[in-house]
């Protein structure tokens, strides 16, 4: 099962740094979401590991959160979007000091 | 397969205030416009009570005793319902402030979200007198995650109260009438910095589960003490990542960046909900998680939550001194609270926790009341036209001789977070402080002592401002409400001195409410 870790790990990863580094909100949200579902995958493989269905069934009510994560999400970011024809992270800086 | 027992007289609050959410969504649908809001308000009001005093029934009548109420997965025990009880207290007079309208029925949420801002459909909502109703289930089902929240069994639950809690904030943080465009910016940071915060949690706990094979509390336990911990890397990790995530939501350095402009950014009366009652019950989800997993480890553990704890109170402290902004002052004032609280939660003690809980309560009643302060003091143009809120500390000039009323308020509120005797803020800091020196934690609180005098300058600046100096033509002035945030500001104030005067029947509670089921 070691294999299926690991590559949770790397796509927790490397969903974590699209959020830090990119610049596009979508694409920092598309980030958030590789970090869920590398979650799953890791609760997935777990469940196998210790032979136990616990894990996934936990995948599935983070699936359903994920899910309603990404309505709220969108809705903000397309509110964003009207207000500014843009939506890159860069040019939200009404709020620095 | 048999279907788990449900204890519903247990969990009564919780399915209380998710049911009028769920009710208000359909009074949106199908009450007419005109008697929609009142509607909302009354159904908002009775539910939170009636979740408060059935908590503060339970809590009393179970008398230090606790029970699994579904199936391990909801734990409600003499601390949840303690969080439960602060958490009604505090959206209670929360919701007050939210409701209240100026006397021209201007409320402080955008007359329609949707509109883009400055856009020809956003005059054309504001000048057909909508109202954004939907305030009141996004505010229920904030509330409703909140009573959950510590209550977990487990640390899924947990994750979906945590959302439960955030969704609904990013996006009333997003529906500011003035300064839309900072508003929908600070909804958006929120939103990516939670969603961030909350996947650390939810990897921190697959790592949990594949190291211990359990999310269970109850279970943990076991794993935890039982075998031998130190030889799972895995474990301590995943633990590590729950923390933060908890972290992020208690506003705890280094995790604390979203605050202050996300405080700025909502609608106030939003800010003054969340920076009570997420940080209630955050803090009751985090006591859970450290005073019964990482409780076992912490040898280990501690020295990290230490510096955590030490950082947030002298981050806190330090910028709120040079903020020339009222509410970004209260923000980082917040976090500094955010760290003397952790120096109870840290000190590992029961005196810890029963001192860290009256902290909570008596510092979320006098937030609710100094964000409702900031809501009625407005901006007034040359033609003496009130505007939106004057957040300057500049405009502040001079409020005691213009509204004294608004400015003693404050000035109660201000001189509570400093910990001044005779107010509630005072006997939270003392529980909070001799804990720790009763705990082998000295040097925090010595740190905590050394960085509440010097946030008390930030606090006496406030003062002077509105007391000793002459109003200009540009200083705010109160505004006329309809009188809700009147009345949220007297309950905050009395709550504030009695809580100092008279703290005995709640410490004593809090003191019961030290008692962890698992």
């Amino acid at each position: 099962m070691t294999p299926y870790i690991v590559l949770s790990a790397v796509l927790f990863v490397i969903g974590a740094t699209t959020v830090l580094v990119r610049r596009g909100a979508i694409v920092a949200f598309m980030g958030i979401e590789l970090m869920l579902n590398a979650a799953n995958l890791a609760f997935v493989a777990f469940a196998r590991q210790n032979g136990d269905l616990n894990g996934q069934v936990i995948a599935f009510f983070v699936m359903v959160v994920a899910a309603a994560e990404v309505v709220v999400g969108l809705a903000i970011i397309v509110s964003l979007f009207r207000a500014r024809r843009t939506v890159s992270v860069d040019d939200e800086n009404l709020l620095r000091h | 397969m048999i279907a788990p027992a449900v204890a519903w007289s247990m969990i009564a609050p919780i399915v209380i205030v998710l049911g009028a959410g769920v009710v208000s969504v359909l009074v949106e649908a199908f009450v007419p416009a005109k008697a929609r809001r009142i509607v909302q308000l009354m159904l908002a009001v009775t539910a939170i009570a009636g979740a408060g005093i059935w908590a503060m029934v339970l809590a009393v009548s179970r008398a230090g005793t606790g029970e699994s109420a579904f199936a391990g997965h909801l734990l409600i025990d003499p601390l949840a319902l303690f969080v439960q009880v602060a958490v009604a207290a505090s959206a209670l007079v929360a919701v007050f402030v939210i409701a209240d309208r100026t006397a021209d029925g201007e409320d402080a949420f955008t007359p329609q979200a949707a509109a883009a801002p400055g856009s020809a459909a956003e005059d054309k909502a504001r000048a057909a007198g909508l109202v954004q109703t939907e305030v009141f289930p996004l505010v229920l089902f904030a509330t409703g995650g909140m009573l959950a929240f510590p209550a977990a069994g487990d640390l899924l639950t947990m994750f979906v109260a945590l959302e439960v809690v955030s969704l609904p904030l990013y996006l009333l943080t997003g529906l500011a009438r003035r300064r839309r465009l900072l508003s929908q910016e600070a909804s958006f940071k929120y939103f990516i910095l939670g969603a961030f915060a909350s996947a650390f949690f939810l990897f921190g706990t697959a790592w949990v589960y594949g190291a211990a094979g359990t999310v269970n509390f109850t279970d943990l336990i076991y794993e935890v003490t039982g075998g031998d911990p130190r030889l799972d890397p895995l474990l301590y990790a995943g633990l590590a990542m729950v923390v933060v995530g908890l972290a992020f939501k208690v506003g705890a350095a280094p995790f604390h960046m979203w605050t202050p402009d996300v405080y700025q950014g909502a609608p106030t009366p939003v800010t003054g909900f969340m920076a009570a009652c997420t940080k209630i019950a955050a803090f009751g989800a985090l006591v859970r998680i450290v005073y019964t997993v990482v409780a076992p480890l912490q040898w280990d553990i501690g020295p990290a939550l230490w510096t955590v704890t030490i950082l947030t109170m002298i981050v806190g402290t330090t910028v709120a001194l040079t903020q020339t902004d009222v509410v970004r002052m209260l923000a980082y004032s917040a976090i500094a609270h955010a760290g003397f609280v952790l120096t109870g939660v840290v000190s590992f003690s029961s005196l810890g926790i029963s001192g860290a809980l009256f902290y909570l309560f008596t510092y979320g009643l006098t937030t609710v009341g100094a964000f409702g302060v900031v809501t009625l003091v407005r901006a007034r143009d040359a033609q003496g036209n009130i505007g939106g809120e004057a957040r300057t500390l500049e405009r502040w000039r001079g409020l005691g001789r213009t509204s004294p009323v608004l400015a003693s308020a404050m000035t109660l509120f201000v001189l509570a977070f400093a910990g001044i005797p005779l107010t509630g803020g005072f006997v939270g800091k003392f529980a909070v402080f001799a804990a720790a020196f009763g705990a082998d934690a000295a040097p925090l609180a010595i740190v905590g002592i050394a960085c509440s005098a010097v946030a008390a300058f930030a606090y006496v600046r406030l003062i002077v401002a509105m007391f000793f100096a002459e109003p200009t033509e540009l200083s705010a002035v109160g505004v006329k409400t309809e009188g809700l945030t009147g009345v949220a500001i007297a309950i905050s104030a009395i709550a504030t001195v009695v809580l100092g005067v008279w703290p005995t029947p709640v410490l004593d509670f809090a003191d019961k409410a030290a008692l962890l089921l698992p």
